[in-house]
């Protein structure tokens, strides 16, 4: 918040509802939201119309692990829209939905800005580039023996 | 091999870090700035240099700055824009991830020349891990007194934070990235007034691309003239471009302005040709919002002369022929690739990240979206090419912000050059349908 000018708080929102949605387990109730509208001074109807507008905050709960695939031209081209049927049937759900274990929710978003190294997918902080078949079996096989670590970042 | 001028470094071990941007001459430029030059100099030796904006429009850089308000007793803001949604590019990342000090060197230099004393870098929230890259070389800038107050002894005070965002392709609108930064919805404001008179906070702004506000270091290092020397006319510098699709190397390219688009296409150097030995069938030089462009009128114009990778020459022939060099997101499409299939994704991302205030694109981007759809799943009609057209048409101008032509553009394109193709798309059906994406294909559920 120091970041801003006095009187300014307002634009402390954006990260503030990161931070939120994370300490949340991965989504904004709005409960979250009115108390987090209570710390930054303002109403809860400008907390919710931000959250509403951005696709990153998830807005109902989520699996531990949400596969965002991207779906935008580039990537395509490059056989996104293979790889997410592919793991739409593994995983026996559609695009927004939830594995029964609550494990996994499939995403579609839009570019991600990793174009050339399509098709990819984003779990937590990740990038997972250049996907194919093996690689979401090996992923998903990883994920439920709790190896994949979603939140800290490697170069590659 | 050509010049390069922010990827220099890229590939030394650790030139993530401050000592190791410093031992290759960082921030050399600020000690400059700061201590021989006044701000205007800044200016003059960045307008020298014919920078244009790198975030798309090619704006002439000196040209916007020199726009900016000096109202008495009113603070002045830098925000760049590290928002890069784009579809196909994604220079900027690379650069913050690899060199974020040249960044930060950028964003001191132009913060002096504006005499801005507090500057935002709003960066994609998606790039959660380059948040964490730029805050720790921020960091290291302030223990060495790069930032902070009275730089260098100068008197000179910079705050630089950084804001990510959370998901929204219309906060790289430069008036939807300051409603964002207010902690608001990207809805992109009307203008005038202008940001450079009331921006961020009612105060005056200027808005600048990563790459353009990296390129000042080396402006400021060598001199305008000098950075003016490289490119072919008003297209000088160095461009980072971002190749993607169906060749064999893509990534992020720093290229001369003026490479011949063959060369940049075919060259082991850069994108090593299209990939399996297909054929090219078309290219998007620009970024999705820029005109697509059929193999014959790629590599060269319609007059038949070498197309270059310059802002004049990609643009050659107008709308007709030509295309735009955009943000430098340089997509490929192999002889196997449907346009229209292409096109409709294309259209439902612009459907998807329309903020919806103005009529025009809100309807009419799921009109296009609905029609593409109907055409690519082989139940269109041929009136149905006209009424695309049409809608684009009525999109065009009409809008708050120029999503709208982002969004009518590359369909009005497809439909110029590749006519023939939606038509078979109408004409034979069953065909159109049995052309095997591995994909399962639903009716469209709701528009
Ligand atoms: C819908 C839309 C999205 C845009 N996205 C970006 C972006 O992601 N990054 C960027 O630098 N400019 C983007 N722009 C262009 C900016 O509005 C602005 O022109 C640019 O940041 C100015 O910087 P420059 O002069 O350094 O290029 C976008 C424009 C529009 C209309
Ligand atoms: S053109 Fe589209 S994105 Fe831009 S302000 Fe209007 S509705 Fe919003
Ligand atoms: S199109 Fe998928 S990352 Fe850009």
């Amino acid at each position: 918040m120091q970041r801003f000018p006095e009187g300014k708080q307002k634009s402390a929102l954006i990260r503030a509802l990161h931070i939120t949605q994370e300490e949340n387990g991965g989504w904004l109730s709005i409960a979250a939201m009115d108390h987090l509208a209570e710390v930054l001074g303002i109403t809860p109807i400008e907390v919710y119309e931000v959250a509403t507008f951005y696709t990153m905050y998830n807005l109902a709960p989520v699996g531990k692990y949400v596969l965002e695939f991207c779906h935008t031209g580039p990537c395509a081209i490059e056989g996104a829209e293979r790889i997410v049927a592919y793991t739409q049937q593994k995983l026996g759900i559609k695009t927004g939905e939830t594995t029964a274990d609550g494990f996994f929710t499939i995403k579609e978003v839009e570019c991600l800005g990793a174009c050339g190294y399509a098709p990819m997918m984003q779990v937590g902080e990740f990038f997972h580039e250049h996907l194919t078949e093996a690689k979401i079996d090996q992923f998903i096989e990883d994920c439920r023996a709790g190896k994949i670590d979603k939140g800290t970042w490697k170069m590659h | 091999m050509g010049r390069k001028l922010l990827l220099e470094h890229a590939h030394v071990e650790g030139i993530n870090t401050y000592e190791v941007y410093r031992k290759h001459g960082g921030y050399r430029a600020v000690e400059k700035a700061l201590k021989t030059m006044a701000p205007e100099d800044v200016v003059e030796e960045v307008k020298k240099s014919g920078l244009r904006g790198r975030g798309g429009a090619g704006f002439p850089t000196g040209m916007k700055w020199s726009f900016i308000a000096k109202p008495e007793g009113v603070p002045r803001y830098l925000l760049c824009n590290a928002d890069e949604s784009e579809p196909g590019t994604f220079k900027d990342r690379y650069l913050m991830e690899k060199i974020p000090h040249l960044l930060i060197e950028g964003m001191i230099l132009s913060s002096f020349a504006l005499g801005a004393n507090t500057s935002y870098i709003y960066i994609r929230g998606e790039y959660s891990w380059v948040v964490f890259i730029l805050e720790k070389a921020i960091k290291e800038a302030y223990a060495n007194g790069w930032l902070g107050k009275n730089i260098l002894g100068t008197g000179f005070d910079l705050d630089l934070h950084v804001t990510p965002g959370a998901g929204a392709y219309i906060c790289g609108e430069e008036t939807a990235l300051i409603e964002s930064l207010e902690g608001k919805r990207g809805n992109p404001r009307v203008k005038p007034p202008f940001p450079a008179v009331k921006g961020l906070w009612q105060s005056p702004t200027v808005v600048n691309n990563v790459e353009t506000i990296a390129a000042v270091v080396p402006i400021v290092n060598d001199g305008g003239d000098e950075y003016a020397k490289i490119g072919i006319g008003k297209s000088t510098g160095t461009k980072l471009i971002s190749a993607s699709g169906n060749i064999n190397k893509p990534g992020v390219y720093e290229i001369e302005l003026g490479v011949p688009v063959e060369e940049f296409i075919y060259s082991d150097e850069w994108c090593g040709g299209i990939k399996n030995g297909k054929r090219i069938k078309a290219c998007v030089p620009g970024g999705s919002s820029v005109p697509i462009l059929p193999h014959f009128l790629i590599t060269k114009t319609a007059n038949g002369e070498q197309r270059l990778m310059t802002y004049e020459s990609l643009s050659d022939g107008g709308f007709a022929s030509g295309s735009m060099l955009g943000s430098g997101g340089f997509i490929v499409y192999d002889e196997d690739q449907c346009i229209v299939r292409n096109t409709w994704n294309f259209s439902r991302f612009y459907h998807h990240e329309s903020c919806g205030q103005c009529s025009p694109c809100r309807e009419g981007t799921g009109w296009m979206e609905k029609v593409l759809w109907r055409l690519e799943n082989g139940q269109g009609k041929l009136s149905d090419i006209d009424l695309l057209s049409d809608v684009a048409k009525k999109i065009e101008g009409n809008t708050i912000c120029p999503l709208g032509d982002a969004a009518a553009w590359p369909v009005s394109a497809a439909i110029r050059h590749f006519r023939e193709e939606f038509e078979w798309h109408i004409n034979e059906p069953k065909a159109c349908m049995e052309r095997n994406y591995g994909l399962v294909k639903e009716p469209l559920a709701t528009v």
